[in-house]
C-alpha cells in the first residue's frame, strides 16, 4: 500500500492521542466502527460554554489511513463550533490526505465519528 | 552490523547458499550440455551431474535415486502427484482426501479434480493445527483413492503425523501423497520406513535455487502416475522437458548440505526461536498459533491482540516477515490457515509469521524483540480496544456501530 506523505506523517506522529476524563465538563464521545471490520475510531471533543470545541482527542484501531483520518479530524475540529464541525465532509478528509480509493471508507468513518461525538454532546446538553 | 530489513521470512524462500551457487555456475557456462544428449561428452558429463544430484536428493530422504523425478518446484510436484495419481487410479474410485490447512498448490489442484468430476473431503484440523487421525479414518470411503497431507505447515510450522497416516492409507490400499516443501532440512525424513507413496520437494526452501524441485515416486510397492507434461519422454515418461542441469546440481548440493548440517543447524535455530518466543510472549495479550511440541524449530507464529494487522505491518517495516493476512489491493483477507485453527478474523489479521534460518543471528533476534515491544506498545496506546480491555470491558458484549 503506497501512502501519501501526509498519511505517513499522521501515522508516525499522530496528533492529540488520548482520552479525556469521563467526568470532565463539556466532554462528549463518538465511537464508530467495529473490530470485525478492522476499524474502530473513538473521537472525543471538549466543548466550551460558548459552544466552541476547545480540545479534541482520539484513539483508533485500524490501518494507517484510519489513524491518519482521525488524527487529522482532531486538528480540524478544534476552534470550530459544533455546527461548523458537522460541515467537515469525508471528501475533504480524503482529499487532504490523498487517500487511495480503497481507503475512502476511513474518511467516511472519521466523518461519522464527528457526527457521533456531536450527537453525544447534544444528548448530554439538550438545547 | 545489521542489514535492513532483517530477513525473517525463510519459510517464503531462502537465499541460495554461496556453496550451492558456486557449484551451479560451471554448469551454465562450461558444462552446458543437454543431459539427454547421448552422442558426445557434453551430454555425458551433464547426465552424470544430474544423476549425482539425484543420489544427493534421495539420500536426504532415505529414498532410492530411481524414485526421484525432477520438476520445476513443489507446485509442479504437487500437481503431478495429485492429478497424476487421481487420473491413473480413477477406475478404482473418484474420492480424494486432503486438509483445510494445505498449501494452495494442493488445495487448488484438488479443486481442479472436483471440476473434473472427482469428489473431495477437506479435513478440519484441531486447534493446535494437527489433524485428528480418527477424523481421517472416518473420512475414508470405499472409493477413496488418494490422501494428500503436508509434512510441515508453511504458516504455523506444525508437523503432521505422517508415519501414522501412512499406516492407515497403506492398510486400505490408498495412495498417500505428502507435500514436504517445508520439511527438508528441518525434520528427519526416512522414506525407507514411512509408508508414503508420493512426496513433493522444493529446492528454494532449503538454500537451493528457485525453479527446481522433485517428486518422489515409490517403486516398491509401485505407484503409477499419468504424466501431466508430454514431450520427449524424459524422467521415464513422467515429466518431459530438458533437464535444467545447473538447477538440479544446485538442488543436489543444497540437499547434501542439509543432510550434513541439519542436526547442528536445527539446534542453533531452536535456541534463537525460543529466545524470540520468550521475548515476544512477554508482551501482554499475545498468542502463539499452532502446536509447540510437534513443530519445526524455524517457525514462530504469533497473534498480537488489540492492534490492527495493516498498521502492524507498517510499524515493523524494518523486518521482513509474513502477515496473517493476504494483503490484496482492496482489503485484508485473514489467513485461511489461522481461521482453520479457530482464530477469529481480528487475531488472524494481527498475526505475524517469523521464520528463522541458516543466516539468522542473535543480534537480529534481539533487534526484533525490541522492535515488536516498542511498536506494539505504541499501537496499543492508540487503540481504543486496548483501552477498553484494560478497563475490563468484554469486547464481545459491546454493541458496535456497524458501517
Amino acid at each position: 500500500m503506497a501512502y501519501s506523505d501526509k498519511v505517513l506523517d499522521h501515522y508516525e506522529n499522530p496528533r492529540n492521542v488520548g482520552s479525556f476524563g469521563k467526568e470532565e465538563e463539556g466532554v462528549a464521545t463518538g465511537m464508530v466502527g467495529a473490530p470485525a471490520c478492522g476499524d474502530v475510531m473513538k473521537l472525543q471533543i471538549k466543548v466550551g460554554k460558548d459552544g466552541v470545541i476547545e480540545d479534541a482527542k482520539f484513539k483508533t484501531y485500524g490501518c494507517g489511513s484510519a489513524i491518519a483520518s482521525s488524527s487529522l479530524v482532531t486538528e480540524w475540529v478544534k476552534g470550530k463550533t459544533i455546527d461548523q464541525a458537522l460541515d467537515i465532509k469525508n471528501t475533504q478528509i480524503a482529499e487532504e490526505l490523498a487517500l487511495p480509493p480503497v481507503k475512502i471508507h476511513c474518511s467516511i468513518l472519521a466523518e461519522d465519528a464527528i457526527k457521533a461525538a456531536v450527537a453525544d454532546y447534544r444528548k448530554k446538553h439538550p438545547a | 552490523m545489521l542489514k535492513f530489513p532483517i530477513y525473517l521470512d525463510y519459510s517464503a524462500t531462502t537465499p541460495v547458499d554461496p556453496r550451492v551457487a558456486a557449484k551451479m555456475i560451471p554448469w551454465l557456462t562450461e558444462h552446458f550440455g543437454n543431459p539427454a544428449s547421448r552422442s558426445h561428452a557434453y551430454g555425458w558429463e551433464a547426465e552424470q551431474a544430474v544423476e549425482e544430484a539425484r543420489e544427493q536428493v534421495a539420500a536426504l530422504v532415505g529414498a532410492d535415486a530411481k524414485e526421484i523425478v525432477w520438476t520445476s518446484g513443489a507446485t509442479e510436484s504437487n500437481n503431478l502427484a495429485i492429478k497424476g495419481a487421481a487420473h491413473f487410479y480413477q477406475g478404482k474410485g473418484k474420492h480424494v482426501i486432503t486438509v483445510k490447512t494445505e498449501h494452495k498448490a494442493v488445495l487448488d489442484t484438488v479443486r481442479e479434480l472436483e471440476r473434473e468430476g472427482f469428489e473431495a473431503t477437506y479435513l478440519d484440523v484441531q486447534e493446535n493445527g494437527l489433524i485428528d487421525l480418527e477424523v481421517l479414518k472416518a473420512a475414508i470411503r470405499p472409493d477413496t483413492i488418494l490422501v494428500s497431507v503436508m509434512f510441515v505447515n508453511n504458516e504455523v510450522g506444525v508437523v503432521q503425523p505422517i508415519a501414522e497416516i501412512g499406516e492407515i492409507c497403506r492398510s486400505k490400499g490408498i495412495v498417500f501423497h505428502v507435500d514436504a516443501a517445508q520439511a527438508t532440512g528441518k525434520v528427519a525424513i526416512d522414506l525407507g520406513s514411512l509408508k508414503v507413496d508420493l512426496m513433493s520437494f522444493s529446492a528454494h526452501k532449503t538454500y537451493g535455487p528457485k525453479g527446481v524441485g522433485a517428486l518422489y515416486v515409490r517403486r516398491k510397492p509401485r505407484v503409477r502416475l499419468e504424466a501431466q507434461m508430454h514431450g520427449g519422454g524424459h524422467e521415464r515418461g513422467m515429466r518431459s522437458g530438458t533437464l535444467a542441469t545447473h538447477q538440479i546440481v544446485g538442488m543436489g548440493e543444497a540437499f547434501r548440505l542439509a543432510r550434513e548440517e541439519m542436526a547442528g543447524e536445527n539446534e542453533r535455530i531452536l535456541r534463537l526461536r525460543d529466545k524470540l518466543m520468550n521475548g515476544l510472549t512477554g508482551i501482554e495479550a499475545t498468542y502463539v498459533n499452532g502446536d509447540l511440541e510437534h513443530r519445526v524449530p524455524h517457525n514462530l507464529n504469533i497473534s498480537f491482540a488489540y492492534v490492527e494487522g495493516e498498521s502492524l505491518i507498517m510499524a515493523i517495516k524494518d523486518i521482513a516477515v509474513s502477515s496473517g493476512s493476504a494483503c490484496t489491493s482492496a482489503s485484508l483477507e485473514p489467513s485461511y490457515v489461522l481461521r482453520a485453527l479457530g482464530r477469529n478474523d481480528e487475531l488472524a489479521h494481527s498475526s505475524i509469521r517469523f521464520s528463522i534460518g541458516r543466516f539468522t543471528t542473535e543480534e537480529e533476534v534481539d533487534f526484533t524483540i525490541d522492535l515488536l515491544r516498542n511498536k506494539i506498545g505504541k499501537l496499543r496506546e492508540l487503540s481504543p480496544l486496548w483501552e477498553m480491555y484494560k478497563e475490563g470491558i468484554d469486547l464481545d458484549t459491546v454493541q458496535w456501530a456497524a458501517h
